[in-house]
C-alpha cells in the first residue's frame, strides 16, 4: 500500500510543521490538529451565535419593538441561522469529529487529502468574520437565513453579497470534507477491514458526505444566480424582470432540507458510538442502523417541497412530498428504538456523555411527532412560518445535534487532552441546560399554534407571558455555558489523567495513548473488525494499563 | 395501558389552539386533536422507556463487567418497523381524508379549482395533475362565492370588493358565505394568515394565488403578514371582521357610497 510512502513522507512534512500549542493556529495537515481546529473555531461562533440569540430573546420579552431598530433586528435572526448552522452544527458534527475520528476508525494514519483538508479548514474563519463584521460595515443580510427572493434582491445589497460570499466559501469547505470522508471511508479502509465492521459513525459520516456532495453545489449554484440578480440585475428570480421567486425556493431547500441531515445523521452517528460503551453492550441492530441511514440519505433528497405548502404549490406535489416526508419517520424511528434497546440490560454509568445522549433521544423524538405533524399538508397550512416551525427545528437542531456536540465533548474529552472532565460541573450542565432548553422552546408551540409568526420583532400583547418564559429559558441556557466552559478550560490542566482508555472503550481511537502521537499509532495500526464486542471480548485485555476503573467519578 | 389513555386523555381535553371561525377550522381541530394523542402516546412511551432503562439499569456502585452480548433481535426490529410505519400510513391516510374534506368545502388548494381565475399562473396544469381537491369541488358553492381581490405591499394588506369597486384596508366578510380571495403581492412574497380561519396562503409577486373559505363565527380577527418582508414585518397586521349578512350590506352600501361620490 502507499501507507508506507505517505508516512515517511508526511514525516518529513511533520518537521515543518510547528509544535506544541502553535500547531492549532497553523496551517496543519494532522487531522486530530484539525479535527480540534474545527471544534474551537465553531465553539466560538457557537458562543457568538448564542450571544445574537440571547439579543433576539430580549427583543422579545416585550410585545412591543424597543431593545434594537427592526432592521439590526432582521440582521441578527440572520446572522443567528447562519451562523448557527454553517458555522457551528455543520462545521462541528462533519468537521471536527469527523476528521478527529473517521482516520481512526478505517486505521488510517490520516484523511485521504490531507492539504484540501487543512483548507476545507482555513476556509471558514475568513468566512465567518467576514460574515459578522458585515454587520459592521455595511450592515448585515436582513432576508433571513434563507434569502427567500425578492426581499433578498431589494434589501441593502452589501451586506446580501457579503453573506452569500460567506456562504459559498463555507459551502466549499463543506464539499471539500465531503470529499475527503468519502474517498477516506471508501480507499484508505484497511484491507482487511469490511464496511459492516465499520463503527457506525463512519457509515452517518458517508451517508451526510454524500448529500453534501449531491445538495451543496446546487446552494451554491442558486445563491450565484441570487448575486447576479442582485449586482448585474439580471432576472433568474426578480418578477419585475419576469424571474419567478418560487423557483429559487426549490433550489434553495434542495439543499437546505438535506441540510437538516447533514447536521443530524452524524449526531446520530456519535450517539452510536457513544452509548454502546457506557452502557457495556453492543449496538442493537447494526445492520438495520446502516440500512436506516441509508434510506435517510435516499428519502432525505426528495422531501424538500414540504417547506413550501404555502407557497401554491401543485397539489400532486403537495401529496408526494407529505408522503415522502412522512416516511422519514420509519428509518428514524428504527435508529431510535434501536437505542432505547442498547440502553436496555446495559450497565449504564450515568456520566454526562449518557446524559446528554439521553436528552438527545427524549428531545429529538419530540421534535420528530412534530416533524411528522408539520408534513401532513392540512395541518402545516396553519402553522407554517409561525413559532411552532421554530420550536419544531430547534428541538432538532439544538435539542439533536448540539446536545450530541456536547455529549461527543464529554465522551472524547480524555482523548483529546489526555485529561478527565469534571463530572459533577458535567451533570450540572447538563441539568441546566435541558431544562433551560425546553422552558426556552416548548412554550413556543402554543405561540405558533395561537397566532406567532416567525422572525417578527413585535407580536400580539397577549403573548407577552409566554415569551418571557420562553425567554427565561434562554438565559438558562446562556447561563448553562458557564460551567461547561470553566470544565473545560479548568480540566485541561487540572483534571484527572485520562489514560489510554478510561471508559475500557474497543474502538480504534481509544487502543492509543491520550492525546494520540501524530501517526495515530505507534506501531501498526490496530484491526478492530468488532467495534462493539461488549460483553464477548475479554475485558481483562483492555483494563490493564488503566490503574483504577473510571466508568463514574474519575475525575474527583 | 395508562399511557395509552393518558395520551388520549391529554389529546382530547387539552385545547392548544384558538378559537375556529372558518368552516374548516373544526375539521382542522379534528386532525389536530388525532396528532396530539398520538404524539403524546409515542412521546411519552419514548420518555418512560429511556427514563426506566436510566434508572433500572445503571451501573451501581462496585458492579463491574459487561451487559448482555445482545447485538440485535430481527423480530424486535421488524415490530418498530412496523410501529413508525403503520402510524405514519394511519397519519398519512387521515390527515388525506381531512385534507379531502377541506378542500371539498373550501378548497385550500387553488390552483385546481378555481376556474374564474383564468390569469392564474397554474391553473391550467393544475387540472391536469390536481386529482386531489379539484373534483371535490363543490360548483355551485364556487358561483356564490364572493370574490375580494388582496394586495399586498410593504407593510399592508389592501382588499378591493369588485362589487362595490372600492379599497378598504379592512377585510369585512358576512358569516357563512363562501369567499374567494384573490391575492397578489406588489413587492416581496408575503402571506396571509388568519389563525381563527387555521389558513394560511403566501402572497406571491408576478403569481397570483387564491384561498377560498368560509367564515363561520361572528368577530374581529387578526390577519397577520407570515412571511418575513422587511423591518416592519411584525407590524405589518390587519383585521378581518366577520358580520351578519345585514351589516356586511349596510358597510358594503357606505363605502360604496363613499368610493362614488370621491369620483
Amino acid at each position: 500500500m502507499t501507507l508506507a510512502n505517505s508516512s515517511s513522507n508526511s514525516e518529513a512534512i511533520q518537521k515543518l510543521q510547528p509544535t506544541g500549542w502553535m500547531k492549532y493556529i497553523s496551517f496543519s495537515l494532522d487531522h486530530k490538529v484539525i479535527g480540534l481546529q474545527y471544534l474551537v473555531c465553531g465553539f466560538i461562533f457557537y458562543l457568538i451565535g448564542g450571544a445574537l440569540a440571547g439579543a433576539i430573546r430580549i427583543e422579545l420579552t416585550t410585545p412591543i419593538s424597543d431593545f434594537m431598530p427592526r432592521d439590526v433586528y432582521n440582521q441578527v435572526l440572520t446572522l443567528h441561522g447562519t451562523i448557527m448552522i454553517f458555522l457551528w452544527i455543520v462545521p462541528v458534527v462533519n468537521g471536527a469529529f469527523g476528521n478527529y475520528l473517521i482516520p481512526f476508525y478505517v486505521g488510517a494514519r490520516d484523511m485521504a487529502f490531507p492539504r484540501l483538508n487543512a483548507v476545507a479548514f482555513w476556509l471558514i474563519p475568513p468566512a465567518g468574520l467576514m460574515l459578522i463584521s458585515s454587520y459592521f460595515i455595511t450592515g448585515a443580510a436582513e432576508s433571513g437565513w434563507t434569502a427567500y427572493p425578492p426581499l433578498s434582491i431589494t434589501s441593502p445589497a452589501a451586506g446580501q453579497i457579503i453573506w452569500i460570499i460567506s456562504v459559498l466559501l463555507l459551502g466549499g469547505s463543506s464539499i471539500f470534507g465531503g470529499i475527503n470522508f468519502i474517498a477516506t471511508i471508501l480507499k484508505l479502509r484497511q484491507p482487511n477491514l469490511k464496511l459492516m465492521q465499520l463503527p457506525m459513525y463512519c457509515w452517518a459520516m458517508l451517508g451526510t458526505s454524500i448529500l453534501v456532495v449531491l445538495s451543496t453545489p446546487v446552494l451554491a449554484g442558486t445563491l450565484i444566480l441570487l448575486s447576479f440578480d442582485i449586482v448585474a440585475h439580471t432576472g433568474f428570480f426578480n418578477p419585475s424582470l419576469g424571474g419567478n421567486v418560487i423557483v429559487y425556493q426549490h433550489l434553495f431547500w434542495f439543499y437546505s432540507h438535506p441540510a437538516v441531515y447533514i447536521m443530524v445523521l452524524p449526531a446520530f452517528g456519535l450517539v452510536s458510538e457513544i452509548l454502546p460503551v457506557h452502557c457495556r453492550k453492543p449496538l442493537f441492530g447494526y445492520t438495520t442502523m446502516v440500512y436506516s441511514i441509508m434510506a435517510i440519505v435516499i428519502l432525505g433528497l426528495v422531501v424538500w417541497a414540504h417547506h413550501m405548502f404555502t407557497s401554491g404549490t401543485p397539489p400532486w406535489m403537495r401529496l408526494f412530498f407529505t408522503i415522502a416526508t412522512s416516511f422519514i419517520a420509519v428509518p428514524t424511528g428504527i435508529k431510535f428504538f434501536n437505542w432505547v434497546a442498547t440502553l436496555w440490560g446495559g450497565k449504564i454509568s450515568l456520566n454526562s456523555a449518557v446524559l446528554f445522549s439521553c436528552g438527545f433521544i427524549i428531545n429529538f423524538v419530540l421534535g420528530g411527532i412534530t416533524g411528522v405533524a408539520l408534513a401532513q399538508v392540512p395541518f402545516d397550512v396553519h402553522v407554517h412560518d409561525t413559532y411552532f416551525v421554530v420550536a419544531h427545528f430547534h428541538y432538532i437542531v439544538y435539542g439533536g445535534s448540539v446536545f450530541v456536540i456536547f455529549s461527543s465533548i464529554y465522551h472524547w474529552y480524555p482523548k483529546f487532552t489526555g485529561r478527565m472532565l469534571n463530572e459533577t460541573l458535567g451533570r450540572f450542565h447538563f441539568l441546566l441546560t435541558f431544562i433551560g432548553f425546553n422552558l426556552c422552546f416548548a412554550p413556543q408551540h402554543w405561540l405558533g399554534l395561537n397566532g406567532m409568526p416567525r422572525r417578527v420583532a413585535e407580536y400580539d400583547p397577549n403573548f407577552a407571558f409566554i415569551n418571557q418564559i420562553s425567554s427565561l429559558g434562554a438565559l438558562l441556557m446562556a447561563i448553562s455555558t458557564l460551567p461547561f466552559l470553566w470544565n473545560i478550560i479548568w480540566s485541561a490542566f487540572n483534571g484527572g489523567i485520562a489514560g489510554d482508555n478510561p471508559w475500557n472503550a474497543l474502538t480504534p481511537e481509544w487502543l492509543t495513548s491520550s492525546p494520540p502521537p501524530i501517526e495515530n499509532w505507534e506501531g501498526n495500526a490496530p484491526l478492530v473488525t468488532e467495534p462493539y464486542g461488549y460483553g464477548t471480548i475479554n475485558q481483562e485485555d483492555l483494563v490493564e494499563p488503566t490503574p483504577e476503573s473510571p466508568s463514574e467519578e474519575s475525575s474527583q | 395501558m395508562g399511557l395509552l389513555f393518558g395520551g388520549l386523555w391529554i389529546g382530547q381535553n387539552i385545547n392548544l389552539l384558538p378559537l375556529g371561525a372558518s368552516a374548516n377550522a373544526p375539521i382542522y381541530d379534528e386532525l389536530f386533536k388525532v396528532l396530539l394523542t398520538i404524539g403524546t402516546i409515542l412521546f411519552l412511551g419514548m420518555v418512560v422507556l429511556v427514563v426506566y432503562s436510566l434508572i433500572r439499569f445503571r451501573r451501581r456502585p462496585g458492579q463491574t463487567g459487561d451487559g448482555a452480548a445482545i447485538e440485535g433481535n430481527l423480530s424486535l426490529e421488524i415490530l418498530w418497523t412496523a410501529i413508525p410505519a403503520i402510524v405514519v400510513l394511519f397519519v398519512g391516510l387521515y390527515s388525506y381524508d381531512i385534507y379531502e374534506r377541506m378542500g371539498g368545502m373550501q378548497p385550500l388548494n387553488h390552483h385546481a379549482n378555481d376556474a374564474s381565475s383564468h390569469e392564474h399562473f397554474n391553473s391550467g396544469n393544475g387540472r391536469i395533475w390536481g386529482g386531489i381537491g379539484s373534483s371535490s369541488l363543490a360548483t355551485p358553492q364556487q358561483s356564490a362565492a364572493i370574490p375580494i381581490d388582496v394586495t399586498a405591499m410593504q407593510f399592508a394588506f389592501l382588499f378591493h370588493y369588485p362589487k362595490g369597486d372600492f379599497i378598504s384596508g379592512e377585510l369585512h366578510l358576512p358569516k357563512n358565505q363562501p369567499v374567494t380571495l384573490r391575492m397578489e403581492s406588489k413587492d416581496v412574497i408575503h402571506a396571509f394568515w388568519v389563525p381563527e380561519f387555521r389558513l394560511k396562503q403566501d402572497v406571491i409577486p408576478g403569481q397570483p394565488t387564491i384561498l377560498n373559505f368560509t367564515p363561520t363565527k361572528t368577530g374581529r380577527y387578526p390577519i397577520i403578514c407570515a412571511e418575513l418582508c422587511g423591518p416592519y414585518h411584525g407590524g405589518m397586521r390587519s383585521t378581518v371582521v366577520v358580520e351578519g349578512a345585514e351589516e356586511y350590506q349596510d358597510w358594503l352600501l357606505s363605502n360604496t357610497k363613499v368610493s362614488t361620490s370621491e369620483k
